[in-house]
């Protein structure tokens, strides 16, 4: 146990600062996972690998010596395509069965998805560097890399455009009603089958957004995905399908979380520490939907 | 039904062939010496996979064609038989299994990362195969008591105690307060007991120790911490991704460390990633294609780093170089026990004290190579900004002067 914390008030600061940060990036591919959970009824285990996917997008435009940052405009372009190749390849077939069957399908895209991108990009870690350089608050005791203001500007920026785009647009408005009642939706003349592969290509474009970001602020690599897809079902989780604000305060709740749990319990425990809050997060809804039952009864 | 039929016995005919044709593979065919490798040649450990693989087939190459082994008054030739281990453990011990009882291999070189070569130690214990691996170094693995395992490389807790020992001796010889944040799979642990024998030795304190996950892509939070309680040394050690992540957010949130000490700076292409931001930190080295050694086939480090580049088209990294070495023991040992037994060649290897470009070569009864320094590099950039790695430590070896303490980043 560590109380740096209490010792350096400065580092509270720090870690809030750092964690929203981090959060509301968490929370542009939670919003993805949330829906097309909502709308298609499939947990997409195959998110986080989405996500690298993306950044090495961003990553080969760094290397062809493009800026990384138009990652962010070309990445959701190609994923989006990636992502309706996905669900007319895959997707579709599993979309009406029951839950497990799209979480096996959806596993087994995540290994190909590792398999193919280590096949094709190589073992090693990458990186993109922005040169964005950095911020410096309080007397320069909390810095704060451009990078991660710019990418969680990014992801509230996306967030904020698709939230206006489901309200107005008509496709939004088929989304809406898909997820709502999907027979109805049909029987009211809402082509379903394209409304499914358009949610997943949007869903697959926030990822590429995302996938580019992190690879401006963290590292990449093949393997990486899995950690992402835990994060954003945790979210989702807490958040509920179809609650866009939750889902962006349950980001940056976790992001905050996290960087505590780094500095009080030890870096060891950060992963860790997000799994027991995901573990006492059920077992609480459960308590309160029996209560709830009892009550029915 | 027929057709089934058909099917069946063109397979069946298949195996059997193929089952003929691989029980003739025996350990000396012909004039041939085979040995057996499981390799990462898939996975996540793919890249350092080939380096090992290349570094390998490098000297197969050079030995085969000055003049091969000589056994018994007969010349010989090296031929390896590759299998790919995924960069799975179960994987490699599994081939590791079918190369010895199946393709009838009686010598076994090494795999990428001291995981797998633990996974495979056992098999080839089990069967009296010796190994000579160049590329697991954890300490666990020459505690075990293994008879036919030896390591050319220096074991993991050698890898940073020599940035400790300078750091003291550039302060005086005063103990120095010593960060540390490491991975937690069995290498980067291993270097971690290296740095806490290093600090008992000389009395130096260790003010922040950390643990990364093995998903790590931000340490901020150990960096707050280091910038709060100012350590004289920081020392990073989780594989490419730490050195990658550490250097990235060092620069990012400009920490300024007297000392940066890390490993896999290499494997990581740290300057190539991260150019000037990379400039002063110091790296963990098996090897150094500046070290002065020698020997007969790839005569010194230099002329074998372009050797290398001519073949490979990419500068060696100490993965290669030491996997080299370890077929040069192999020629060495085979030519001293003069006969192809393998009790007798275990022997021979047991006994090896030579040196070689990459080292001086000799093992100690768990098997690890007591003989050769690991040595420190430091990132050194010139303003143009193209970097290069400069042998600092030992001072024997040094080939730049260590710049201590790293400027700091308002002075850059």
């Amino acid at each position: 146990m560590d109380f740096l914390v209490f010792q350096y008030p400065m580092i509270t600061v720090q870690a809030c600062l750092d964690g929203i940060l981090l959060g509301v990036l968490f929370a542009l591919i939670a919003y993805g996972m949330a829906l097309q959970w909502g709308v298609m009824n499939i947990i997409n285990i195959a998110q986080g690998d989405l996500v690298i996917l993306g950044g090495y997008i961003a990553y080969f435009m760094y290397l062809y010596g493009i800026h990384p940052a138009w990652g962010v405009i070309v990445a959701p372009i190609i994923m989006y395509f990636v992502g309706i190749a996905i669900y007319k390849l895959v997707i579709n077939k599993v979309v009406d069965r029951d839950l497990f069957i799209s979480i096996l399908a959806t596993f087994g895209i995540s290994i190909l998805f590792m398999q193919l991108m280590n096949f094709a990009f190589g073992a090693d870690v990458v990186l993109a560097n922005s040169h964005y350089g950095t911020t410096m608050l309080f007397d320069n005791n909390v810095v704060l890399p451009n990078s991660k203001i710019f990418s969680a500007f990014i992801s509230i920026l996306f967030a904020v455009c698709l939230v206006i785009y489901m309200k107005k647009s008509k496709l939004g408005r088929a989304i809406r009603a898909t997820a709502q009642n999907a027979r109805a939706a049909k029987i009211l003349g809402v082509d379903t089958e394209k409304v499914y592969a358009a949610t997943f290509g949007i869903n697959a474009a926030l990822c590429g957004v995302a996938g580019a970001l992190i690879s401006i602020t963290f590292t990449i690599h093949p393997y990486m995905g899995l950690p992402y897809t835990i994060r954003s079902f945790m979210i989702v989780i807490v958040a509920g399908l179809g609650n866009l604000p939750g889902v962006a305060m349950s980001g940056m709740g976790l992001g905050v979380f996290e960087e505590f749990a780094d500095y009080i319990l030890g870096t060891e425990f950060r992963i860790g520490s997000v799994f027991l809050l995901l573990v006492l997060i059920l077992v609480y809804r459960r308590f309160k939907l029996s209560r709830k039952r009892e009550y029915l009864k | 039904m027929k057709l089934n039929k058909i099917i069946l016995s063109f397979v069946s005919a298949l195996v059997i062939l193929f089952s003929t044709s691989v029980a003739s593979f025996a350990k000396v065919v012909g004039d041939k010496i085979i040995l057996g490798a499981a390799i990462s040649l898939t996975g996540k450990y793919s890249s350092n996979g080939v380096h090992t693989q290349n570094g390998y087939n490098m000297a197969v190459d050079r030995i085969n064609s000055m003049g091969g082994i000589k056994v018994g008054g007969k010349t010989y030739k090296f031929d390896i038989i590759y299998y790919d281990d995924e960069s799975n453990p179960k994987r490699a011990a599994q081939l590791a299994e079918r190369l010895i009882s199946q393709d009838g291999v009686e010598f076994m070189l090494g795999p990428y990362s001291s995981g797998l070569t633990k996974a495979i130690a056992p098999v080839t214990e089990k069967y009296g195969v010796p190994m000579v691996e160049a590329n697991g170094a954890s300490r666990s693995l020459f505690t075990k008591g293994y008879k036919y395992l030896f390591a050319v490389l220096a074991p993991a807790n050698l890898y940073l105690d020599v940035a400790i020992e300078t750091a003291v001796e550039l302060n005086g010889g005063k103990p120095v307060r010593i960060a540390q944040a490491f991975e937690q799979d069995a290498f980067s642990q291993d270097v971690r007991l290296g740095i806490l024998d290093a600090a008992e030795r000389t009395g130096s304190k260790i003010i922040i120790d950390d643990k990364l996950p093995k998903e790590l892509n931000d340490m901020a939070a150990t960096l707050v911490k280091v910038k709060q309680m100012k350590p004289d040394v920081l020392v990073v050690s989780g594989h490419t991704k730490g050195a990658l992540t550490a250097i990235r957010q060092i620069a990012e949130m400009k920490v300024d460390v007297p000392m940066l000490a890390m490993t896999h700076c290499d494997a990581a292409k740290l300057s190539k990633q991260h150019g000037k931001n990379s400039q002063y930190a110091l790296c963990a080295s098996q090897w150094h294609k500046s070290l002065t050694y020698k020997d007969d086939f790839f005569k010194d480090g230099m002329t074998y780093a372009a050797d290398f580049e001519k073949e490979f088209g990419y500068d060696p990294p100490y993965q290669s170089a030491e996997s080299s070495a370890a077929l040069l023991v192999f020629k060495d040992a085979f030519e001293r026990a003069n006969s192809f037994d393998q009790k007798k060649v275990r022997d021979a290897l047991a006994a090896t004290n030579m040196q070689t470009f990459y080292g001086n070569i000799k093992f100690a009864p768990g098997g690890q190579n007591v003989d050769k320094p690991m040595v420190l590099f430091q990132v050194m950039c010139d303003d143009a900004g193209k970097c290069e790695n400069k042998v600092v430590a030992p001072l024997k070896w040094a080939s730049a002067k260590l710049i201590h303490p790293v400027p700091k980043w308002s002075e850059r």
